[in-house]
């Protein structure tokens, strides 16, 4: 046997150029223009990876995107290895390494196809039928089923490789550059319409471009010369751009879509440095022409699935786009005129057709004829029994179908052939258009669906149509393109058409054979290994909706979506039910059309683009100060500073000894800040906390609590009064954002008759936080301008000043329980500000602390931290908060519903200290509560929402939410661990200074 | 993703939008004289419903106004866009 089945040469390979390249570590060659597929193909392979289940040996079924059966893995380098790539679209290039999957030891000697003799015992559903008893065992099976699921392998380095998003905006997007689409391009570009042309092919022309039939004519030219021309042409318009190796991937609502451009995998590897690999392009189209073509369908009969069975159209791609014969004794199978169009094709280029097995009785079309004339045996109202050659074809037999088509009579006859190319009709690739929100209607004549209602401003034209003759393509287009761009001339009005293939089918979805089903394996779903015996089983056992019988036989979910099989499992459904095709409807159609790669998806929004995150102006001094960071919202936050080899432990309680015992700092600048004018702002604040604002005098703070209108806490932060009619407003780190959304929704749309302005001023203040007993007299030496006594600058209280000539509002609050000042000033001076404290506090070991510290130190004082202690489930009354609630105000967001029958029940859980009888114990925080932990079930009565060793009190302590928890202090309690139980005494939230002495010190 | 029609700016893409629920349920001027069923249904009841659907939007990333709009959650299509405080269209 020859090992080169190059035949003749193709326009659309250049012979001098040579490729080398590797599949299964063994040397071949190619050509430029070459797929991997038909270069294996050229030296003879068929054989390219194992089925799914059965592992049985599968070959190249088909010549695009479809493809089910030679999925490779690509490259050997662990960054860049891909699982799953199709042989039929990647273009070979130098240095290209492939190889199968699924497979093991080999692709010729593979140990899992014991699972094809044992697949009678493997039906559909194996898995959920038989891993499931005794349930606690699954996790013993899961083990092992994980190990042979999935194919290929994943890289397990992090992609080298740069992709990029891309937004596009045109007046007419074109899917498809076959016949249809480029009669749609040229007429839109010529109309002043800014047109973009896509295709997932690197060629222009679709299946068109490499016909050669004096059959098909346009203007009396072979229609591949009459679309050379056009192509051409359309290449010098200049308001049309043409992407070829471009797949759209989705179809979205308002004709917004997402393409995959392919940049770079058909060039050597030398030639990929620094270049984009994958590009995701954006589309926004006014209107979209969608010309997506149609996939020709297989034929289920026992054993379809062999290598050297492809596709018809396939097999005739082979030949005439890449000079590539699949087989010597070619046998075509079809139930329709497709497979006369390659027998013609392959006899033109020398190569030998032994026979066509017909399904239909009569046929008579000019292709027909044609082959009659070249004495090549049809056995017309025949159909394929079975297939021999377990790595190859090498045999079938066929036998003559019944009248009604539903068995075969009359006696086998066996064929020799070494390929065998098969053709069930076509069927329109309505993926795209359904994914836009299309709907499709079912055509009874030739068994398609074809699209019905347009959502949007598109069209679909040519064969995904239902239009596949190269008449019925070009006759209607003209008037098609008329109304739909609203013109009023196109050039392709008079097309004179010459098309001899005659449309009648006989469409059977599932063929008969001289076996019961139980006997055979005629495949519907090949990656998956699905056959009709399943979908049978399927129903059988009582399932109806196709959405069922996909997910239970897996029928088109693999990595191909089932574009070739699924409308055989629809069809064999209906009939085996006996229900109308057009009821049972179509699975769903979901995006991506073929898959993508991550990197396509992510973009550059890699690393430390993955996110955006947000900086402190003193963010650098934190940075050399070793601190560790921790992200809150979007913010790097100091976290803690540890000192030489101190652990996070240690350097809290040093930090937390500090601030207590002298002073420390703290960068506070990521509070949120929303600056509130108007003459209506103390009303607006009045309603939107708990708290009454009106008699705040000017230069005084307050705390104030916000609630959701279902009464929830929601926000918590100190405002201050600056002014009659001006307040800042401080919020948490997190919530800023979604506070500032929840108030301008409220002031916009409840209440638009308050005149009052919010802006967001987090980002214009640095804001610095320097407490302790030490921290008066740094402050002073900061600002020595202001007279900080306890009389003129009392707690809650707020002063203007300069730092040098640097404004500053300097308010005296605190989130510690210790006294402290809060120094805000214009960002950009933070820093500066911030060094002057360093500076000033320094004979008072002034120690900057992190936000694990703030929490420790406000939880010593009961503070509680919103999103920590509370959870959109916690009132102010549970909280222990009653004091903050208003009585005399007559309404505040939320205030309802503190007396709802819920909200006023006393076993709702209420927040509480907790210490434990040994001082050194410290809870974990989100730890169970409980009474009895020996009552069965154990009731729990709440959970740990803050837990700390506290350095001040020597003890550990911590707050947690109780059922009726409030009326429990002094209570012990339990807290349930893995391998104890913790003994714990309920106590007031306050843990230290409950009189405030240090406050006010 | 729709392409929305800001009052205020024009023609923008969804992702620069957030949606707010249900239009037109106005905020009770004197909650207290409520009882709890007819707080609730102030509180949590909001239609949720296949086909013409008045909702709240603002546009978020962008001038940060809340209109309404009214679309059809079985195709997506929207119908009308108002300011807040007008009223909708008679004709959809």
């Amino acid at each position: 046997m020859t090992n080169n089945l190059r035949v003749k040469s193709s326009k659309f390979i250049d012979e001098t150029y040579k490729i080398s390249f590797k599949f299964n570590n063994k040397t071949y060659y190619g050509y430029k223009g070459d797929t991997l597929a038909s270069a294996l193909l050229a030296n003879n392979i068929h054989l390219v990876g194992r089925s799914f289940k059965y592992h049985r040996p599968r070959g190249i079924m088909t010549a695009g995107s479809e493809e089910p059966n030679a999925i490779v893995q690509l490259h050997k380098n662990t960054s860049r290895t891909e699982p799953n790539v199709r042989a039929t679209e990647i273009e070979i290039y130098e240095g290209l390494e492939a190889s199968s999957q699924n497979c093991w030891p080999s692709v010729n000697f593979d140990l899992g196809g014991i699972n094809n003799f044992l697949s009678p015992v493997l039906p559909a559903g194996f898995y959920y039928k038989t891993f499931m008893w005794p349930a606690s065992f699954w996790e013993k099976y899961e083990y092992f089923i994980r190990k042979s699921a999935g194919l290929g392998k994943s890289p397990t380095e992090p992609d080298p490789d740069i992709y990029e998003h891309k937004y596009i905006h045109c007046d007419v997007l074109i899917i498809g550059a076959g016949i249809s689409g480029i009669v749609a391009a040229k007429t839109s570009a010529k109309n002043g319409f800014k047109t973009l042309l896509v295709d997932e092919k690197p060629h222009l022309g679709g299946s068109t471009i490499y016909q050669n039939s004096e059959h098909f004519k346009i203007n009396n030219q072979i229609s591949s010369s009459w679309l050379e021309k056009e192509i051409n042409e359309i290449k010098k318009i200049d308001n049309l751009e043409i992407k070829t190796r471009t797949s759209v991937a989705a179809f979205h609502g308002y004709n917004f879509l997402l393409a995959r451009e392919n940049l770079t995998d058909h060039l050597p590897l030398h030639q990929r440095n620094e270049k984009v690999r994958h590009r995701l392009l954006k589309i926004r189209a006014k209107k979209v022409i969608s010309a997506t073509g149609s996939l020709e369908r297989p034929l289920v009969f026992d054993n379809n699935d062999r290598p050297g069975i492809l596709l018809s159209s396939a097999i005739e791609k082979y030949s005439n786009l890449f000079g590539v014969a699949c087989g010597q004794k070619n046998v075509l199978f079809t139930n329709n005129d497709s497979a006369y169009e390659t027998a013609i094709s392959l006899f033109q280029k020398g190569i030998n057709v032994e026979a066509i097995i017909d399904n239909r009785e009569e046929v008579d079309s000019k292709l027909v004829k044609e082959i009659e004339k070249n004495n090549i045996k049809i056995y017309k109202g025949y159909t394929v029994v079975n297939t021999f050659g377990y790595k190859k074809i090498n045999k079938i037999s066929i036998m003559q179908l019944s009248k009604d088509g539903q068995k075969v009579v009359g006696s086998k006859i066996s064929i020799d052939c070494d390929c065998l190319g098969m053709s069930g009709g076509w069927t329109p690739a309505v993926h795209l258009f359904t994914q836009s929100g299309g709907k499709l209607k079912f055509r009874d004549d030739d068994q398609v669906f074809i699209p019905n209602k347009y959502p949007s401003d598109q069209i679909s034209i040519g064969s995904c149509n239902g239009e596949f003759t190269l008449d019925e393509i070009l006759t209607g287009i003209s008037k098609k393109l008329k109304d739909f761009l609203n013109i009023k001339k196109t050039d392709y009005e008079n097309l004179e058409i010459q098309s001899h293939f005659n449309k009648t089918k006989r469409n059977i979805w599932l063929l008969p054979s001289d076996k019961i089903i139980g006997k055979t394996k005629p495949f519907v779903d090949y990656q998956n290994d699905t056959t009709a015996k399943d979908i049978k089983l399927a129903l059988r056992e009582g399932f109806r909706s196709i959405e069922h019988v996909k997910r239970y036989t897996t029928t088109g979910m693999g990595t191909d979506q089932g574009k070739l099989g699924n409308m055989h499992a629809l069809g064999i459904i209906s009939e085996t039910a006996g229900s109308r095709m057009g009821e049972l409807g179509t699975t769903t159609f979901r995006p991506p059309y073929t898959p993508l790669t991550f990197g396509t998806i992510v973009g550059r929004n890699v690393g430390e683009y993955f996110d955006v995150f947000r900086k402190t102006p003193i963010h650098d001094w934190h940075v050399e100060n070793k601190a560790k960071f921790e992200n809150v919202g979007q913010w790097k936050r100091a976290w803690f500073y540890p000192k030489e080899n101190e652990s996070m432990h240690e350097a809290v309680q040093r930090e937390s000894k500090a601030a207590r015992d002298s002073a420390g700092i703290l960068d506070a600048s990521t509070l949120g800040k929303i600056d509130i004018q108007g003459t209506d702002a103390s009303e607006f604040l009045n309603r939107v906390y708990t708290n009454a604002w009106s008699k705040l005098a000017i230069g005084k703070c307050r705390y104030g609590l916000m609630l959701n209108e279902d009464g929830m806490v929601y926000d918590d932060g100190v405002t201050t009064r600056l002014d009659e009619n001006h307040y800042i407003m401080t919020t948490t780190t997190g919530g800023a954002a979604t506070v500032l959304g929840k108030l301008e929704d409220y002031l916009q749309t409840e209440w638009p008759e308050l005149d009052v302005y919010l802006t967001s001023v987090t980002d214009h203040y640095a804001t610095i936080s320097v407490c302790g007993p030490n921290s008066k007299k740094i402050v002073s030496k900061v600002i020595p301008e202001i007279d900080l006594s306890d009389e003129k600058f009392p707690h809650m209280s707020f002063k203007n000043a300069k730092i040098d000539k640097v404004k500053c509002r300097v308010m005296r609050i605190s989130f510690t329980g210790e006294q402290s000042y809060e120094i805000n000033v214009q960002a950009n001076y933070g820093k500066s500000v911030w060094d002057k404290c360093m500076q000033a506090g320094k004979e008072f070991n002034i120690t900057p602390y992190g936000t694990e510290t703030m929490h420790l130190l406000r939880a010593e004082k009961g503070f509680i931290i919103v999103g920590q202690d509370t959870d959109a489930t916690m009132t102010p009354i549970d909280l222990q908060m009653d004091w903050i609630i208003s009585k005399k105000k007559y309404d505040f967001i939320g205030k309802r519903s503190l007396y709802r029958s819920d909200t006023i029940r006393e076993d709702r859980k209420q927040l509480i200290g907790l210490v434990t009888e040994n001082p050194k114990e410290v809870l974990e925080e989100g730890a169970q509560i409980v009474a009895d932990a020996n009552k069965s079930p154990v009731e729990m009565l709440g959970h740990i929402t803050s837990s700390y060793y506290s350095p001040n009190l020597e003890k550990s302590i911590a707050l947690g939410v109780v059922k009726g928890g409030k009326n429990m202090i002094g209570r012990k309690l339990i807290i349930p661990m893995e391998n104890k139980q913790i003994k714990v005494t309920v106590t007031d939230p306050v843990f230290l200074d409950k009189e405030n002495k240090r406050l006010n010190a | 993703m729709f392409v929305i029609h800001c009052p205020y700016c024009g023609k923008r893409e969804q992702s620069e939008f957030k949606a707010g629920g249900e239009a037109h349920i106005v905020r009770p001027k004197q909650p207290t004289e409520l009882s709890d069923d007819q707080w609730a249904e102030y509180l949590f009841m909001r239609k949720n419903i296949k086909g013409v659907q008045f909702e709240r939007w603002v546009h978020a990333h962008g001038c940060r106004k809340w209109f309404n709009m009214v679309r059809d959650t079985s195709n997506d299509e929207i119908k009308a866009i108002y300011k807040m405080g007008e009223k909708p269209p008679r004709k959809l």
